[in-house]
């Protein structure tokens, strides 16, 4: 029987591609959210609920934050990885960041499609 | 045989190269924004739940501290973004030279702390 650890560095060039696709995608979203605000003047808070009401903001943005959580999912695991040697606490902190990732993509839904 | 190298564990004796500064602070400030994802959320939902939502959110910002602590996260997105950038050149093979690869990380350090700086401004 082949024992497996449950943690550890299997994924390689998936997560490699994953962590660059993303932040390209962040990259340039940064770029044309930055064109946007200094074209757009907010002045109060009816200019800013109209400009998210745009269906282009809404799904531009929510592929970047869903982008930023991957991206933030594969960083954090690096971090976790290096510095965190037992197997256990290296599980549970894992699952606590992915618990919260995911929160943050369904929160991030609500927000952008609850105005 | 054991060669007698030299270790310098002691942090305060690890001197890094401009690169590696770039590397861990592109890790640090990695791990900031992830750890402030919570509280730039909060503070969207706020500014867009209602007109009185986005004023507390406008004065919530406007508290010196709270510019302070915006300042320092700008400037972790702007040293992730374009240390991010100086990454991908290097995965496609630009500037993987030693003089280049100096050249390119105390550009990214430079860069990073004057667009805080002017956004910094504009901001205060």
């Amino acid at each position: 029987m082949v024992r497996r650890e449950v943690v550890g560095a299997r994924y390689g060039v998936r997560d490699w591609l994953a962590q660059r696709v993303t932040a390209v995608v962040m990259a340039v979203y940064t770029l044309l959210v930055l064109a946007v605000f200094v074209s757009v003047p907010v002045v109060d808070y009816w200019h800013w609920k109209s400009l998210w009401e745009l269906a282009v903001m809404r799904y531009a943005t929510v592929l970047f934050l869903l982008s930023l959580y991957l991206h933030a999912w594969i960083g954090v695991r690096n971090i976790f990885m290096d510095y965190i040697q037992d197997p256990g606490l290296r599980l549970t902190l894992y699952t606590i960041v992915i618990a919260a990732l995911m929160s943050y993509a369904v929160w991030s839904v609500q927000i952008l499609w609850g105005v | 045989m054991v060669k007698p190298r030299p270790k310098y564990l002691n942090l305060f004796q690890i001197r890094l190269p401009v690169p590696g500064w770039v590397s861990i602070l592109h890790r640090a400030s990695g791990a900031v924004l992830f750890l402030l994802l919570p509280l730039i959320l909060y503070l969207f939902q706020l500014s867009l739940d209602s007109a009185p939502g986005f004023d507390a959110m406008k004065g919530a910002l406007g508290h010196p501290l709270m510019k302070l602590v915006l300042i320092g996260l700008l400037w972790a997105y702007l040293h992730h973004l374009c240390a991010g950038i100086r990454h991908l050149a290097l995965d496609l093979d630009y500037g993987t030279e030693l003089p280049a690869a100096r050249a390119s990380a105390r550009a990214v350090l430079v860069v990073s702390l004057a667009l805080t700086l002017v956004a910094g401004v504009w901001l205060w």
